[in-house]
């Protein structure tokens, strides 16, 4: 194994490639979809999550988010507590007295987590989110309910464009960064649709207009 | 897994009288179709994307050995370790290693192709450790002790209720009086039971739709968020994949990832696309403290230097399983390996042996729908016809079909014998059908007959009508 094997290996796709000639890699097509005005890619953007189960509010500033929140949970017959991921910005709002904000780790699988994400993708309705000293990861996938709070202005119109920010923003891909749509799902089972997996069973996304707070 | 592709025939014939199959299957037209068709018209660029993606993928090909170290380069630049491997039993040698190297003997997994390619569970439990598939189909066949059936839908050969039993055999904490007829009672039934493997695994393995070289990244598409919690939850990430998978940017990626899951599916999207970077960063609040990548050949690059080499640009989207006329009769638990349906027809001679698998690719009718649904244009009936004739020319085929190919042959080379014959052939089985214009029986077509009546030509050649228009 190791470098005898990686030295064979080498050299046998060596072998098998001496006769081939590399073609370029001429176009990354980008749909039309992708495109669109700031008004359209945020419409764009929130049908898209529908379409997939995920749930949208828009409001129309940062401190109106613990009462977006507060309702959504009494809609869904949840408690009033949740995991806030320890990011500065949601750190920030005053969730007192709408919600109850903790930051257990979760392992409690009726958890509901909000945490921050880096953009939304119009083109499928689909949340960046990554991992970092700020960003537990587990909390976009273990907890039941994940809330994502999302600033209207993070919203782009395709996968490049969120990765072209992502880049600007960190000089290192950070360890883990997943695009997400909708909440968890499967059709394994006599490939009925069923909604909640392993991950969240719910996804919902707030978006908020104007400056961070 | 052992190979029971030899025997083919067989397993096919018992197929078709499966009732719970064919039930199974039918699902599968179910509106699999309507779905891909439908995501694929929203999206006008599809067949531009299509052609990207060969080009993409092509280029990556030619240029592998670049790539490949490339990738490793930026793997171990943050950390990681990549392990390469010539085979099977080296792949799976070195996961046992990683585990033993942590005292490991729990482990979580997510789904990964290649690990039943290697049969990479059956090696760590005969050494002590304990591998849990946890993508919902794979754990299924797990407690079945069954294999994959499909690339992207693994149990679709199983029924609602033949699920419930295994879970009421399997499941030690289940109430009886638990009712489980429901797909929905299934799902919270495995999500219950598989929270404790993803808390309590030590090691985490998935497999890796893509891998980017310019960012040494693994790329894993799922829908159930178990890959995630497969590789952000354990101390240990271990990626095994394919040598093939390799693109060079995270743009090749997005052109990849606009056609994968439209072709798999029927989605737009799926629900988690991860990008995984190495181990967990200095102040990171989780993530795996190791990261490796197992690199697998077992016969990848003598593909590379052959005939089928266009077959390596597979996505394993599993559309050409979905669309197949012979799929859908015998599923894929008939070609006997890890892979079936027409991708599975032309890797499994390369990758475990022609002699035992020729069968394979003479299992299609060459109606071509694999072909027009694959979204990195493989050339499916080509690659499938390239086997045949390797199989006539190295005597595999049987010698009845090699002798009436002889005669076909003898006489299509002589066009005046040729169209005689086949006036004296048409007009006596015309009168021979008589009145009913059709066969229950005739000999030397009992493959025909047996399941349906035979037609019987009608007037002329179709060179006498063509003179008479």
């Amino acid at each position: 194994m190791t470098d005898g094997a990686r030295q064979e290996i080498l050299a046998r796709i060596r072998r098998a490639n001496s006769a081939a000639t590399p073609v370029p890699i001429r176009s990354h097509p980008i749909p039309a979809r992708a495109r669109g005005s700031v008004d359209e890619l945020r419409d764009r953007f929130i049908a898209m999550a529908r379409e997939v189960s995920a749930t949208v509010e828009h409001v129309a500033s940062p401190d109106e988010v613990p009462r977006a929140i507060g309702s959504f949970l009494d809609a869904e017959g949840l408690a009033r507590t949740i995991t806030l991921a320890p990011d500065s910005t949601l750190r920030s709002i005053s969730w007192a007295p709408e919600v109850e904000a903790g930051d257990d780790p979760i392992v409690s699988s009726s958890a509901v987590a909000v945490t921050p994400a880096f953009a939304g993708i119009a083109e499928t309705g689909t949340l960046l989110v990554h991992s970092g000293a700020r960003n537990p990861n587990r909390l976009h996938f273990l907890p039941e309910t994940h809330i994502a709070v999302l600033p209207a202005a993070a919203i782009v119109g395709g996968y490049e464009d969120a990765w072209t920010r992502l880049g600007e923003q960190f000089e290192t891909l950070p360890r883990s960064v997943t695009l997400i749509t909708g909440p968890s799902r499967s059709s394994d089972i006599e490939r009925k649709l069923q909604i909640g997996v392993h991950g969240p069973c719910r996804l919902h996304i707030v978006l908020y207009d104007g400056k961070e707070p | 897994m052992k190979p029971t592709s030899h025997q083919f025939v067989e397993h096919a014939a018992a197929a078709q009288h499966d009732a719970s199959l064919q039930a199974a299957l039918g699902r599968l037209n179910r509106d699999a179709r309507a779905s891909r068709l439908h995501v694929r018209e929203r999206l006008p660029e599809f067949g531009a994307l299509s052609d990207a993606a060969v080009e993409i993928k092509t280029h990556s090909l030619a240029r592998l050995d670049h790539y490949l170290e490339e990738f490793e380069r930026n793997v171990s630049a943050l950390g990681g370790t990549v392990h390469w491997c010539r085979d099977g039993e080296e792949a799976c040698e070195a996961v046992l290693e990683i585990c033993r190297a942590r005292g490991a003997t729990a482990v979580a997994k997510g789904k990964s192709m290649v690990s039943e390619e290697i049969a990479l569970n059956d090696h760590l439990a005969r050494h002590g450790v304990d591998a849990i598939e946890t993508d919902l189909g794979e754990y299924i066949l797990q407690l079945r002790g069954e294999t994959p059936s499909h690339i992207v839908m693994p149990a679709i050969h199983l029924t609602q209720d033949g699920i419930a039993d295994t879970f009421r055999d399997h499941h030690d904490t289940l109430d009886s009086k638990r009712p489980l007829g429901e797909a929905r009672e299934l799902t919270d039934e495995a999500r219950r039971t598989l929270r404790g493997a993803f808390l309590g695994a030590e090691i985490g393995i998935t497999g890796a739709n893509f891998l980017i070289a310019e960012t040494g990244t693994a790329v894993i598409v799922t829908n159930e968020g178990n890959g995630d919690l497969v590789q952000s939850l354990p101390p240990v990430h271990v990626v095994v994949t394919g040598i093939e998978k390799v693109i060079p940017t995270a743009a090749d990626a997005f052109t990849l990832l606009r056609i994968l899951a439209r072709s798999a599916t029927g989605q737009e999207f799926s629900s988690y696309t991860t990008f995984a970077t190495g181990p967990r960063r200095a102040g990171d609040a989780d993530g795996p403290e190791e990261f490796h990548v197992v690199l697998l050949d077992n016969g990848r690059a003598e593909l590379l230097a052959g005939e089928f080499r266009e077959a390596l640009r597979c996505i394993r989207c599993g559309a050409c399983q979905s669309v197949c006329p012979v799929y859908r009769s015998v599923g894929g638990h008939a070609y006997g390996w890890v892979y079936g349906g027409p991708i599975g027809a032309v890797l499994t001679p390369a990758l475990i042996g022609h002699d035992q698998t020729r069968d394979l690719p003479e299992a299609s009718s060459f109606c071509g729908a694999c072909e027009e649904v694959c979204p990195v244009r493989i050339p499916l009936p080509a690659l499938l016809r390239r086997w045949r004739e390797r199989s006539h020319r190295s005597g595999l085929s049987p010698a009845r079909s090699r002798a009436a190919l002889a005669v076909w042959g003898w006489l299509a080379r002589r066009p005046v014998l040729y169209r005689l014959a086949m006036r004296c052939a048409i007009g006596a089985l015309g009168a021979m059908a008589g009145r009913r214009g059709r066969f229950r029986w005739l000999p030397l077509a009992g493959g025909w007959t047996d399941a349906r009546d035979l037609p019987a030509p009608e007037g002329g050649t179709f060179m006498d009508r063509w003179r008479a228009t």
